[in-house]
């Protein structure tokens, strides 16, 4: 890759993966058309533009794009089945489920700590250290957040406090992982337990039965005004400041990564220690502080989710949040901009739940397991494979 | 800690020279002495110091003494029943015959021993939901998921349970474990299959599948829900399981939650889990997988179908675990139960502290089950420690022996000098 910049004409996709986009596109489209504002009342034109989408998808996955073509076809079967579905409901309550500008907004809301915590991984999992902790150190980020934030009376003093206590969580993974050569799997582990154990702990001690007041600092939302109350101005206009964080650090993140010296080192340790070794570079200098930080950027999505989403704790409030953002970092083959619209994804689905018991109040429980459902289906890899970096997992023995 | 477990697994335990113990070498002899004292050693020092950290913090955070608080732990998991020694009789199954034993097992109301029988209680499921672990563990996969693959069969088991009234009980309690068996099986199956055909790592897809459990047990016994109670419609829990279904009491008064029979399955769980690996032809394959997959594969084992299998079994156990809570002492399931038990996550740190051999998961089942009864509400002394505190307590120390199994290195290292300093 140089790092020449190429036009924007040549960055597009081209070839197998234009095909692939298209479909991808084509199937969205399917299912668009049965939704609000448009809400066609057949699925029949749906079921030709699905059509159209997979017989795309398994062109381009016979040419050898098997994952780009997975993805097309999965999302004319996806967009079909919405389509269809759609179809069965009553265009009333269509209308009041499906609330574009809500459901975005709402799904950057839950896509935020996902995004943070699978940034994090990211770092940790190029530089070779795999990070099972990733949820653990969301629920050291979540408690000390808000104790932080009520015991200093600040929100961003707490924000510190949250993100210094993953930091601190993620180092003892990384001695774990890089001095005393652990199982990875094992130790991340252990600061799973450690940080359900320890924060739960803490808070009955602290705050007892009753929970956290509800008189916290809280993170404070970005007013955008001038945005105006249209359907830009309703997803971006009071977004909280983290949300706004999580999104320039994608780019930077990617930036980082592979625009830089730091970048480059850090995924020389994950692809090739040991050559990184022997041209100069400390690996586990890299490592450390790489892992170090996954925790912190983890326990920021933590501090987001206790002090700018919820404005309250409750024990193991992290629900397996940290396995979906490392899901969604495997989905998105570790890389930021692929990672992100994983948690975008995933986010989405947990939006939707939200809003579904308008359909079922019985059934409203059994939405919550939806976005868990959908991050089974995309590590399963039914719709290709991911890449690790090559010494993912592995110690690294100094000679 | 390797992911396959521990040294002595291969070759099988016996007689590695085959020449017989007059004629084996002495040297080799002395080393498996060694080897086999570290196993036994390291775990120890493991739980020591992870109740050396937990006492810590105990004194750190609320100023209490740490002993105290773990000597009411103790007597709340009713560990002090085992000093009352005396003359006393036990009846053999079966037959009137009657024969000496040290502990009073007429004793059925004193505190002591309903604390121990609660303790049993919760050993026994710990027993099945640590080989959950373990037998995966053995074949190089790291099953977290017997958490959902307990609820899984809690929830099959609670169905048939509270249907088909007036059905022999034998035939009805069989029914429902079997039936357990095979659902807490197939679900760790989806986890194993799909790291089989696709790669997917195991770790991810039982998590997920832990959260997909307890989101459809909530939605079948909440308000509305399809197995919801017929008679109160507005509490979220499942129909009673009739009489026929229960598991007979073996210790203790019905009326006050007695260890009941399916202490049995863990301990016959226990010969299965040990025979299957060092007795069989699968479990050969297994541990080959767990220990070197792409020797297992140039050797012509199937690396994929022992994947697959390896998880099933797993699943299999942890399935088990789940109908004989239902039908040994709970008899019932509400939501609230689904989404705070944790017994399926212990199980881990029962394997993890037991490295993955059947002696090793009874004796670490036995101490967290001491953990969990001796810390919880209704056993823990509140005037010495807050029991809600406690139990957390116990979350954090499953926490510490988890770390501490992984980081071998330090405690190896220990051993070698506590080894040289006694040697010189």
């Amino acid at each position: 890759m140089t790092s020449v910049a190429l036009p924007v004409a040549a960055r597009m996709p081209h070839g197998l993966r234009r095909v692939a986009w298209i479909g991808i596109a084509i199937g969205i489209v399917a299912a668009w058309m049965a939704l609000p504002p448009l809400t066609l009342r057949s699925w029949v034109p749906s079921l030709v533009l699905a059509l159209i989408a997979v017989m795309l998808g398994i062109g381009v996955a016979i040419r050898g794009e098997r994952r780009f073509g997975g993805f097309a076809i999965a999302s004319g079967l996806f967009g079909f089945g919405i389509a269809f579905a759609a179809t069965l409901s009553s265009v009333g309550k269509l209308e009041s489920v499906v609330v574009w500008s809500a459901l975005l907004a709402a799904m950057l809301r839950f896509a935020t700590p996902l995004a943070f915590a699978s940034l994090g991984g990211m770092f940790s999992e190029r530089s070779g250290v795999v990070n099972i902790g990733l949820e653990g150190m969301m629920l050291m980020g979540a408690f000390f957040g808000i104790m932080g934030a009520d015991k200093l009376d600040s929100w961003w003093l707490g924000l510190l406090v949250g993100v210094l206590a993953g930091g601190a969580a993620a180092f003892v993974h990384a001695v774990w992982a890089i001095h005393l050569q652990a199982d990875q799997i094992v130790s991340g582990t252990a600061i799973n337990f450690l940080a359900v154990g320890l924060t739960g702990y803490l808070f009955i001690d602290i705050y007892g039965t009753e929970g956290t007041p509800t008189d916290i600092p809280s993170i404070p939302d970005v007013h955008l005004g001038f945005l105006g109350d249209g359907f830009v101005g309703d997803i971006f206009g009071q977004l909280n400041l983290m949300i706004w964080i999580a999104i320039i650090l994608v780019p930077l993140t990617w930036a980082i990564m592979f625009k830089t010296p730091i970048g480059l080192r850090i995924r020389a340790c994950g692809e090739h220690p040991r050559a990184a070794d022997t041209v100069g570079i400390s690996v586990y200098g890299v490592r450390y502080a790489a892992v170090t930080l996954s925790g912190m950027l983890a326990a920021a999505g933590g501090a987001y989710l206790s002090i700018g989403f919820v404005n309250s704790f409750n024990e193991n409030m992290t629900a397996g949040r940290g396995f979906i953002a490392l899901a969604a970092l495997i989905f998105g083959n570790w890389r930021p901009f692929g990672a992100a619209a994983a948690c975008l994804l995933f986010g989405f689905s947990s939006a939707l739940a939200q809003r579904l018991p308008e359909y079922s109040q019985s059934a409203s429980v059994l939405f919550q397991a939806l976005p868990y459902v959908l991050t089974l289906i995309a590590v399963a890899g039914v719709i290709g494979r991911s890449i690790p970096p090559a010494a993912v997992g592995r110690p690294y023995r100094k000679q | 800690m390797s992911a396959a477990g521990d040294d002595s697994a291969l070759p099988p335990s016996g007689d590695p020279s085959g020449l017989g113990p007059e004629l084996q070498p002495s040297l080799i002899d002395r080393y498996g002495w060694a080897q086999r004292a570290e196993g036994i050693l390291a775990p120890i020092l493991t739980t020591v110091l992870a109740f050396l950290v937990g006492g810590l913090v105990v004194l750190v955070t609320t100023g209490k003494n740490p002993v105290t608080t773990y000597r009411a732990i103790f007597e709340g998991a009713g560990l002090s029943w085992f000093f009352e020694v005396g003359n006393h009789e036990i009846g053999l199954p079966f037959s009137d015959a009657k024969v000496w034993f040290p502990w009073n097992v007429n004793d059925i109301d004193s505190l002591a021993a309903v604390n121990l029988q609660q303790t049993l209680i919760v050993t026994t499921t710990l027993v099945l939901t640590g080989l959950a672990v373990a037998f995966a563990f053995r074949c190089g996969l790291f099953n977290i998921g017997g958490q959902g693959q307990y609820i899984v069969g809690s929830i099959w088991a609670v169905w048939i349970g509270s249907s088909f009234d007036g059905m022999n009980p034998f035939l009805h309690i069989t029914l429902a474990i079997v039936v357990a068996t095979l659902a807490g099986a197939a679900w760790a199956g989806i986890a194993g299959f799909l790291k089989a055909t696709v790669g997917a790592h195991e770790v991810i897809s039982t998590i997920m599948l832990n959260w997909i459990a307890i989101w459809v047990g909530s939605f079948l016994f909440g308000l509305g829900g399809p197995l919801q109670n017929d008679a109160q419609s507005s509490v979220p829990i499942s129909n009673d399981i009739v009489e026929s279904a229960k598991l007979p009491i073996l210790w203790g008064d019905p009326l006050l939650q007695g260890l009941h029979t399916g202490i049995f399955f863990a301990i016959a769980a226990l010969v299965v889990y040990w025979a299957v690996l060092n007795r069989t032809t699968l479990g050969y394959g297994v541990r080959a997988v767990g220990f070197n997959p792409e020797g297992a594969r140039y050797g012509g084992i199937s690396v994929r179908r022992n994947y697959f299998l390896a998880m099933a079994i797993s699943g299999a156990f942890a399935g088990i675990a789940g109908a004989i809570d239902v039908l040994g002492w709970q008899f019932r399931l509400a939501t609230g139960d689904i989404q705070s038990s944790q017994l399926g996550f212990i199980g881990i740190a029962v394997a993890l502290l037991g490295r993955n051999t059947a002696v090793g998961v009874f004796l670490s089942a036995l101490l967290f089950g001491s953990l969990v009864t001796g810390t919880s509400t209704r056993n823990l002394d509140p005037e010495v420690f807050q029991p809600e505190l406690a139990f957390n307590l116990t979350l954090l120390i499953q926490g510490l022996v988890v770390l501490f199994v992984g980081a071998d290195l330090i405690v190896l290292w220990f051993l070698r000098r506590l080894r040289t300093r006694v040697s010189a």
